[in-house]
């Protein structure tokens, strides 16, 4: 039964750029929400984690104790946070465990990510000749949409200045310093109509989370998250894709209409029905995709909610409140985690300066990435 | 004397006055991929067959890639210093495929979803030798 896990601890390394090890800034997650749990390591008897570029999690058993659990590593892109909270969830309501750390963290080096073709089944000339970058991928696929329903370069630029400002709310956060409309539209245009401070950056962070059987929740928790649902779903045909040479003229929908779908019916809820949400703000056009993607709205309505203020932190539907990956960057294994993480922190009333003022009971998480995953969960108090 | 050398074999025809990018066709679903594949995306089918693909198409979507991409895996030869901006597009070819493609021009205020494009090949970086290394790009149609 999807209501039957709880989250009961959360613990965060602050993203940004660290001198510490991705490994130790994982360590620091996990001995944070174990406190947060109330709970000892030897509570805990699974244990799913990853990490794209800063080892493989389960080594963390040196650092956290040897107590002999079960420790799968997950490596599934951007996805890796999702997918280990997914196997987490998974395995509580399996009956494998009634205790489950979830954990991601990384440590990128500077600047966009540079993948081999190889790694996704491309040939060597499509690195050579300068396609192997995701950045184009997230201007085209915005480019065209702005074409079709009509969103301005002044709401792309209004995503960035609303996550800037969430972020400067969040200690947590890497990017602390609000930003103007101006500043986000004359910035160094790097993938057209994609400006500098409208994409986020690989960065450096970690992030756990201590699943329990919900009925043995309150025993470490007094204020319980309850996961209602999690889903992963890979691309189906017809799905615009980073990294597409070429592309089917018989369009189909993005991974993430169908994990979001997904998730909504096992949750039993709606859309409509959600208080706050966080989607993949890769660059700001994914955000405003998103929101239609994950059911949300229309295509193109994003137009006048933006303007509005609807996604702000006082607004209808508050999007990204912890700032997003624009504010705290894309630690890839992280960053699905940091989410749930948030969405916890505000069902709980936890969230201090970034606490939405209106009272919740419900959140949503979306996470996308390459080559074509998306993860999504529903929460509730 | 120097030599063009195309990026990579049967991914253009090459040499040709009038190349055409090579893809494989399914006749059982109608997909057709570019560059050449071994499967199906859509049935899993095996059955593919080689096509040259149609030399003129509708720009489906653009971007300029404004920043020297990493090396590797990128191969242009530029520095930051002499790296000028290229644009990259999705050119739509009749009703059989959307293919990827470098784009002849970065100024955005030549580029309009929907605009007649073409085929051309052109140069991108040189070899050790100093031939010309050549990939497919395709560029607007002059009115």
């Amino acid at each position: 039964m999807a209501e039957d896990v709880a989250i009961i601890g959360i613990g965060m390394h602050p993203f940004g750029r660290h001198d510490n090890t991705g490994m130790e800034q994982g360590a620091y997650a996990a001995r944070a929400a174990l406190k947060d749990a109330g709970c000892d390591w030897s509570d805990v008897n699974y244990a799913f984690g990853g990490s794209s570029a800063a080892g493989n999690a389960d080594t963390m058993v040196s650092a956290l104790g040897l107590t002999g659990l079960p420790f799968i590593n997950v490596a599934n892109g951007c996805a890796t946070g999702g997918s280990a909270l997914i196997s987490a969830y998974n395995a509580i309501n399996a009956g494998a465990a009634d205790v489950c750390m979830a954990i991601g963290f990384d440590k990128h080096p500077k600047g966009a990510f540079d993948p081999d073709p190889a790694d996704f089944g491309l040939g060597k000339w499509y690195g050579d000749t300068g396609l192997m970058l995701t950045t184009q991928f997230f201007g085209m696929k915005i480019q065209r949409y702005m074409d079709q329903y009509g969103i301005s370069a002044s709401t792309l630029a209004k995503v960035a200045v609303k996550n800037f400002h969430n972020g400067s709310l969040n200690e947590n956060a890497w990017r602390r310093k609000p930003m103007t409309e101006d500043e986000v539209l004359n910035a160094l245009m790097l993938s057209n109509p994609l400006t500098q401070y409208m994409f986020c950056s690989p960065g450096e962070g970690g992030v756990a989370l201590i699943l329990a059987r919900g009925d043995i929740a309150k025993k470490f928790q007094k204020k319980p998250v309850y996961l209602r649902s999690a889903v992963l779903r890979s691309r189906p045909f017809g799905s615009f894709e980073v990294f597409n040479s070429w592309l089917s003229p018989d369009r189909g929908n993005s991974p993430s209409v169908g994990a979001a779908a997904a998730a909504f019916k096992m949750a039993g809820m709606s859309p409509s029905e959600m208080d706050i949400a966080q989607v993949q703000d890769t660059e700001s056009g994914a955000e405003i995709m998103h929101m239609a993607e994950c059911g949300f709205c229309e295509d193109g309505e994003q137009e006048d909610l933006i303007q509005s203020g609807a996604t702000n932190l006082d607004g209808r539907l508050p999007i990204n409140t912890d700032g997003g990956c624009l504010a705290n960057g894309e630690p890839v294994g992280a960053s699905g985690l940091r989410q749930v993480y948030e969405s916890a922190l505000q069902l709980r009333g936890d969230a201090g300066a970034h606490q939405v003022p209106k009272p919740i009971k419900t959140a949503f998480t979306h996470v996308y990435g390459a080559p074509g995953i998306s993860a999504c969960t529903v929460l509730s108090r | 004397m120097t030599k063009q050398i195309p990026v990579a074999e049967e991914l253009f025809t090459w040499p040709s006055d009038s190349p055409q990018l090579i893809g494989t066709h399914y006749p059982d679903s109608g997909v057709t991929t570019f560059p050449q594949s071994a499967s199906c995306p859509k049935t899993a089918a095996q059955n593919g067959e080689r096509v040259l693909l149609p030399r003129v198409g509708k720009l489906w979507s653009w971007t300029i890639q404004g920043f020297l991409p990493k090396s590797p895996p990128y191969a242009g030869k530029e520095t930051p210093k002499t790296f000028k901006p290229y644009g990259v597009g999705y050119v739509q070819l009749a009703d059989e495929v959307i293919v990827e493609s470098r784009l002849t021009t970065a100024e955005a205020s030549e580029l309009k979803i929907g605009m007649d494009m073409e085929l051309v090949i052109i140069p991108f970086s040189t070899d050790d030798d100093g031939n010309e290394l050549v990939t497919y790009a395709f560029a607007p149609v002059k009115k």
